[in-house]
């Protein structure tokens, strides 16, 4: 505690540092530590809430299935929701990105990157509820002719749901929900390519297109990546959206338009855990804790991602 | 420019487009709008004939027939290369537009069916013994107030005073580095793993099945600590050094520097965080059901019962609907409603708050 | 967290060593004549400060290496020298301002008026209320009025003062300043609405409002124009009378005309240490100085 009170900035030796310097500093270092064991307990207490279901034999669970049996599906729906919004999202991002950083007129960029960010204000019961009552309905007919046209596709085999209960719907309202995250990471990093990059692309007669291809996308991939990364993480752990539109009654298959999909372990958490007692309430929290492991490693891994490219930008300016 | 050699290889017409380079024709920057304004006309006019109105086939028969005009026209007066740079700049201005149609459906959908119930009675009664038409979400309303209030009551202290352990004092320190780490593995954790934490927390200590007010409110915390820090520690991080170094040379301890000097400084843009922050935590969900329940009446005390929020309310209505259906489904709607306008005020006060109030700093 | 301790102990303890004769170096402080002291004025607080084998680090990166000096009451002595040859370190030396850089280190003897500046136990913090400092840029307080800015010394040291003696005190630092007749009718405005040099002056009001024994001046006129820096010249001219003044500056006219001493600082070449090369009256540095890099410097046949 002394040591790293530590007096680094005043350099004062002795004791007599200040009572008011001690316990500034005191509290400063203790709301670290507490956010630290926050973080730890998270772990630790779902883990000690987990272990019953670990130990439990399989006609004790729900639906008399082993905790593998069980998990297994959820897990795949929950990645395959986030995989399908994040396909959808990223090329949309990356150009609202670059429109609001590069295209729009300069006196609009601002007002329009409010407007992006609104999406990411939006509560995600109400996303839900514009999915079940708006764009599920209206779904319908294109998943009746992706059917039809793409039939011979795994993902569109069919047959189309007539509900728009579906994960194709999921993966769009997901797609809508995380695409204001990966715009930002994305555009935060565009407008910050090198300035005399782009002059000196444009000096030598390049369109703006292909100065944008020149300089701005090979600036900013490793941010649309990470970005990228992020927004997979919250498309993972999203929640009320799914629950609210899929229908989540059936096995794991790649049928995205179809009225059997799978629930992720989200969504299955909120629909089972209000009606849940005993060894299914321990079992729901042993499928949060996979659901906690899989969005740490997707968002650690984009992190390490964001800072490497951080340290890399900045050494680039000590350079020019 | 014609007359120019260029080295081999090296063609000047492929840099300056054309045989005579800026000799060669640019179009009077109308053109593209106008021939965009035109694509829409036509589409609407087509769609109009077909009887297949909606603003998403708009958006993309807008896209595509402007992004060929305006391609074959810059093609046949400009150049190629100049022609391919406006038919990629139609195609993301179309892929923006594409991304805020949700929002604008959103928007509308929202204040359209929301406003059915948007009443006095809604604000003003609970949903106790409520299984048709009227009752209200006051009991929610009040539950959101002190959840949110709660944990904003937890967080903020924290998370700022470890935004100033982190810009002030953990320089270089292994306990920072870590810190920053673990706040954006944070920001990252699913919110309804946040509930689940705070039910673990609660169940080891009072037993399964509890449900609290408060324990909602930890759950937010949990999600709201990673928001408050960050904005803290951006808004400390540009009040600049030589403030500081002003301070100190005046002979001011450390604490006291960062108390009046540094602190009023940020002060504008940490509050404008707060109030952000805010406004992504009231309108969460999943973690309250899971911690805080679902109660029809109005329970003010987070240390007993359950407690109900807006968004849960707001899901309830829709999950289980009373008889007639379209009531309960009004009733969420104007719950949607509600929360949309709290979170867009939130939104709104912070920024101007913020470019009212914002120290500038040079 | 234990480790980070021990190396701050570390960096915190200057260790005395010896310094190592060095012959050819300049003969600083030997070689300067008495000055001839002026009548100081009745709030002459003015202390002298003696600096022997005195070395900067920041982290392994020597900036300045073994430096003896002495700096006299109620003068004014300029540090003069090309970029990055450790004259403004060596500034921020004297109110411990350097040791605010993390790694930043010190080794070596200074004494205000005998008292060890450096040794255990001293508090940086009353140090630095001994000894002001004004900086580069002007930096008044953005959240502070004019008139704030000036009590900030006074109020953020928790001192219990009437309101009528912080008027008082306030009033004084400002005429001291030249500033009174200029901003006695808006107080209460913010200091930032001020022009550059009337920023700067306050800056001396603020630094001077506390009553320091010693006032340091980092570059004080590089961010002004000509009108605004004559200003801060003939206010330091002032000033010497109750201070001793220590000014770092970039413009050879500026040294000639307000200083009384000067010292050069130099390197050999960058990524050594900077020495101090010689220092004595300003006359005599201008006019005949004994070290070649000095004439070089001083006549412009320098980088």
């Amino acid at each position: 505690m002394e040591a790293a009170t530590g007096p680094s900035v005043w350099g004062l030796r002795g004791g007599e540092r200040r009572l008011g310097d001690r316990l500034f500093s005191g509290a400063a270092i203790a709301s670290g530590i507490a956010i630290l064991t926050v973080l730890a307990g998270v772990a630790i207490f779902l883990l000690i809430q987990a272990v019953p279901a670990l130990s439990a034999s399989t006609d004790e669970l729900a639906e008399g299935k082993g905790l593998v049996e069980y998990i297994a599906p959820l897990a795949f729906g929950t990645v395959l929701a986030a995989t399908l919004a994040v396909i959808i999202a990223v090329p949309l991002a990356v150009a609202v990105a670059l429109f609001i950083s590069h295209i729009a007129p300069r006196a609009l960029a601002q007002p329009l990157g409010y407007i992006v960010d609104l999406l990411a204000a939006i509560p995600s019961i109400v996303y839900g509820l514009w999915g079940i009552f708006v764009l599920g309905p209206a779904a319908v007919g294109v998943m009746k002719w992706l059917e039809d046209n793409l039939g011979f596709l795994p993902f569109f085999q069919g047959p189309a749901s007539v509900t728009g209960r579906t994960m194709f719907v999921v993966g769009i309202v997901l797609a809508v929900m995380i695409l204001p995250i990966i715009s930002a990471v994305a555009r935060e990093v565009f407008s910050q390519a090198p300035r005399r990059q782009q002059e000196g692309a444009l000096a030598l007669g390049a369109t703006r297109w292909e100065m944008i291809k020149m300089t701005v996308l090979p600036f900013g991939r490793s941010a649309v990546i990470s970005g990228s990364m992020l927004g997979l993480g919250r498309a993972l752990g999203e929640t009320m959206a799914v629950v609210i539109i899929l229908s989540g009654s059936g096995g794991i298959t790649f049928n995205l338009i179809g009225s059997g999909n799978p629930p992720t372990i989200a969504s299955n958490i909120a629909s089972k855990f209000p009606e849940s007692s005993g060894i299914e309430v321990n079992e729901l929290i042993l499928s949060g804790l996979v659901l906690f492991a899989i969005t740490l490693l997707v968002n650690m891994g984009a992190r390490s991602i964001i800072s490497r490219s951080e340290r890399h930008a900045a050494e680039g300016k000590k350079r020019a | 420019m014609s007359g120019t050699t260029a080295p081999v290889g090296f063609d000047s017409r492929d840099v300056f487009g054309g045989e005579s380079g800026i000799g060669r024709g640019r179009l009077p920057d109308w053109v593209p709008y106008a021939l965009a304004g035109a694509s829409l006309a036509i589409t609407f006019l087509i769609l109009t004939l077909l009887d297949q109105v909606s603003a998403v086939r708009l958006v993309i028969g807008t896209a595509l027939i402007s992004g060929i005009s305006i391609y074959a026209v810059s093609r046949a007066v400009e150049s190629p290369r100049q022609a391919k740079d406006r038919l990629v700049t139609v195609s993301i201005a179309s892929a923006f537009v594409f991304a805020v149609l949700p929002l604008a459906s959103l928007l509308w959908t929202v204040v359209d069916r929301g406003m059915a119930r948007f009443d006095t009675t809604f604000f003003t009664e609970s949903a106790r013994n409520v299984v048709g038409e009227g009752g209200g979400a006051a009991h929610a309303i009040w539950g959101t107030l002190v959840i949110t209030g709660l944990a904003a009551a937890i967080s903020v202290p924290i998370g700022i005073m470890a935004a100033i352990y982190l810009v002030e004092y953990g320089k270089g320190k292994r306990l920072a580095r870590y810190l920053t780490f673990f706040v954006d593995v944070m920001t990252g954790i699913p919110s309804i793993v946040a509930g689940l934490f705070a039910y673990a927390v609660f169940a080891l200590i009072f037993g399964p099945g509890i449900r609290l007010g408060v324990m909602g409110s930890v759950a937010l915390t949990v999600l709201m600590i990673p928001i408050v820090i960050r904005s803290a520690e951006e808004m400390l991080k540009i009040v600049p050094d030589h403030l500081r170094e002003a301070s100190y040379a005046l002979g001011t301890p450390k604490w006291r520097t960062i108390v009046k000097v540094v602190l009023p400084t940020a002060l504008a843009g940490m509050i404008t965080g707060v109030m952000l922050a805010v406004a992504r935590i009231i309108g969460e969900t999943a973690p309250l059901l899971v911690t805080a329940g679902v109660i029809d009446s109005t329970n003010m005390n987070p240390f007993s019962g359950r407690m109900e929020t807006l968004p849960v309310y707001a899901y309830f209505e829709y999950k289980t609907p009373g008889i007639p259906q379209d009531a309960s489904y009004d009733r969420a709607w104007a719950a949607a409603l509600t929360l949309i306008v709290i979170v867009l005020l939130l939104n709104l006060i912070a920024r101007l708050f913020y470019r009212r109030f914002g120290t500038e700093i040079r | 967290m234990k480790e980070d301790g021990e190396d701050l102990t570390e960096t915190e303890t200057p260790e005395r060593i010896e310094s190592p004769v060095d012959a050819p170096r300049a003969s600083a402080a030997g070689s300067t004549s008495p000055a001839t002291a002026e009548k100081p004025s009745a709030d002459n607080r003015a202390k002298a400060i003696e600096v022997s084998g005195l070395s900067l680090f920041y982290g392994d990166f020597k900036a300045v290496e073994d430096v003896d000096m002495s700096i006299r009451p109620n003068k004014v002595t300029a540090l003069i020298g090309s970029s990055g040859c450790g004259k403004t370190t060596f500034l921020r030396s004297i109110n411990r301002m350097h040791e605010l850089t993390p790694g930043a280190r010190v080794e070596g003897h200074m004494t205000l008026d005998g008292a060890d500046i450096y040794g255990p136990g001293v508090d940086p913090v009353e140090v630095r209320r001994q000894v002001g400092m004004v900086f580069q840029q002007p930096n008044p307080f953005p959240t502070m009025s004019i008139y704030e800015n000036v009590a900030a010394g006074l109020k953020l040291n928790t001192r219990r003062i009437k309101k009528a003696q912080l008027d008082e005190v306030v009033e004084r630092a400002l005429r001291g300043a030249n500033l009174w007749n200029e901003v006695k009718d808006r107080l209460n405005k913010p200091g930032s609405g001020l022009s550059g040099g009337q920023q700067q002056r306050l800056c001396i009001a603020r630094a001077t409002a506390v009553q320091p024994e010693v006032l340091l001046m980092d570059e004080p006129c590089s961010a002004l124009d000509p009108v605004a820096t004559l200003a801060v010249e003939d206010l330091i001219q002032e000033l010497k009378k109750n201070f001793t003044i220590v000014i770092v500056t970039h413009n050879m006219q500026q040294a000639s005309r307000a200083s009384d001493y000067t010292a050069f600082f130099n390197l050999e070449k960058s990524g050594d240490p900077g020495r101090l090369v010689e220092m004595d009256e300003t006359t005599a540095i201008f006019s005949n100085p004994t070290q070649k890099a000095t004439e070089d410097y001083v006549s412009g046949r320098f980088g």
